[in-house]
């Protein structure tokens, strides 16, 4: 089964159609980026997806389930972090763990056990007790990814994590995206072109809400005929124009 | 009980704040000191502890108001709802979450104040516990207005409208500082259709032992919080779609 089948997806906001009859599926276990410019409909698509905004027509199904008509079963199943950094600023990073965990009814006693395994996959332990607040960019992302993953999520939605981060710590968020790889299906959305092809089994080109192209970094170099992922991205979303 | 997580979050993020304790519990109490100690100088019967000290916890409620907005306000200008809107917290959770640890901060906040009083020379009756559980439709109606203001403005928004319009609407037509009748005409009408001076009233009333004088405030206050809590309600859910 697929874990995510999308079938003329389409949302309007009165005049303005921000996607336009999307349709694709994500494997299990794939990491799947989209990927386009401002405006393209990248976030409006995770917003439908994880059932923040309701389509004007068409559906999709996560793991089999609907997000019109199953929010809820959605919603267990799914797990989101958002492009600004959504973190509890007055809380500590531990709280915010204890927050994801309590909002997710995991009890008390799969809560220590789940708060160290992210601990220590995302390198949190020395921060733990400081304030989310007070943390630099490249930690609250962390924390933001940890939070995503308390919940054991089959599906994340990753909307632009490195956004903002230096070298440095776009590197760590890139080992720790690879090593999520293959335990749960992810979608990325970036605007770095390095970023998806480094990190993504598959890519999908989004413009103007409409998808221009879904297929490996490989296969969209060949078709654009180039061997530069950027200059590829750019040839088909400006060819799209043309 | 999901929301109890939340709602835990909530009322860590208000305490942590010490501009929240410093305006939500010292500042009701600064007033009762000075005002009493203008009192002990030049008599002004409205200044009487017993007098005063409803009108100050009922004045003191705004600054819940403030909490509660500015709390919601930030998170909706921050991508955290959007988060926790993408997991199982129903829209109740989210309303009792973001009401239900305010409630027990306006609670400390009015028995403070009257721990206040007592040292400065209010009579220690059963009436103070009375006063302090006839607040709590009061309580309600301003977390509810914080409700509702944090559901439609910035933060910015809430620190201008909450922090200083709604304070001084609370405190001018409250009746705290001056008598209302002394004013009289369009500003008295005005204060009467608004629930802070039969708010103030009813606390009067309860304090001095004269149940049978809290109607028709009780209603009044009933009314307000009643229609505020089911706007606040709507507008929370619109802004919930929104997102």
């Amino acid at each position: 089964m697929d874990a995510i089948r999308i079938d003329s997806l389409t949302k309007k906001y009165k005049d303005v159609t921000a996607v336009d009859n999307l349709s694709l599926t994500v494997k299990q276990g794939e990491l799947f980026s989209l990927l386009g410019v401002n405006g393209a409909g990248k976030t409006t698509t995770i917003k439908m997806l994880s059932c923040l905004t309701t389509p004007t027509s068409g559906n999709a199904f996560l793991n089999g389930k609907s997000i019109i008509s199953n929010t809820c079963d959605v919603k267990s199943i799914i797990a989101v972090s958002p492009q600004e950094t959504a973190v509890a600023p007055g809380l500590s990073v531990m709280e915010n763990l204890e927050l994801m965990c309590g909002v997710h009814g995991i009890g008390k006693d799969r809560r220590t056990g789940k708060i160290a395994e992210l601990t220590e996959l995302l390198g949190l332990d020395t921060v733990l007790k400081k304030k989310a607040g007070k943390l630099s960019g490249g930690w609250q992302r962390r924390l933001s990814i940890a939070m995503a993953l308390i919940s054991e999520p089959q599906i994340l939605f990753l909307d632009e994590p490195t956004l903002g981060l230096d070298v440095l710590a776009r590197s760590d968020l890139w080992d720790i995206i690879r090593s999520l790889k293959g335990k749960v299906t992810i979608i990325l959305t970036t605007h770095y072109m390095e970023e998806a092809e480094a990190l993504s089994d598959r890519i999908a080109i989004m413009k103007d809400g409409r998808l221009l192209v879904c297929a490996t970094a490989g296969e969209i170099k060949a078709m654009a005929n180039t061997d530069s992922f950027e200059e590829a991205f750019v040839r088909i979303v400006k060819g799209a124009t043309k | 009980m999901r929301w109890l997580s939340f709602a835990d979050r909530n009322a860590k993020e208000i305490l942590r704040d010490p501009l929240n304790l410093a305006f939500g519990l010292g500042f009701p109490i600064v007033l009762i000191l000075l005002l009493t100690a203008i009192q002990a100088n030049v008599p002004v019967p409205i200044f009487e502890i017993a007098h005063l000290t409803p009108g100050i916890t009922v004045f003191g409620l705004s600054f819940m108001t403030l909490f509660s907005a500015t709390v919601i306000a930030k998170d909706r200008g921050s991508s955290l709802l959007q988060r926790l809107y993408t997991t199982p917290l129903t829209a109740k959770d989210f309303i009792i979450g973001y009401t239900f640890p305010i409630l027990p901060i306006a609670m400390a906040q009015s028995i403070i104040c009257y721990i206040a009083a007592l040292v400065l020379g209010l009579d220690l009756t059963v009436n103070i516990l009375y006063a302090v559980l006839f607040l709590i439709p009061a309580e309600l109606l301003f977390i509810a207005l914080g409700l509702l203001c944090g559901s439609v403005l910035t933060d910015k928004q809430v620190g201008g409208i909450c922090g200083a319009l709604l304070t001084n609407l609370a405190a001018w037509l409250s009746g705290t500082w001056f008598d209302l009748e002394l004013v009289g005409g369009a500003f008295r009408k005005i204060a009467y259709a608004l629930p802070f001076v039969h708010a103030v009233e009813m606390e009067r009333a309860v304090l001095a032992g004269k149940l049978a004088d809290i109607f028709p405030h009780l209603w009044w206050v009933l009314g307000y919080t009643a229609i505020t809590m089911i706007a606040a309600v709507l507008l929370f859910l619109r802004q919930m779609k929104k997102q």
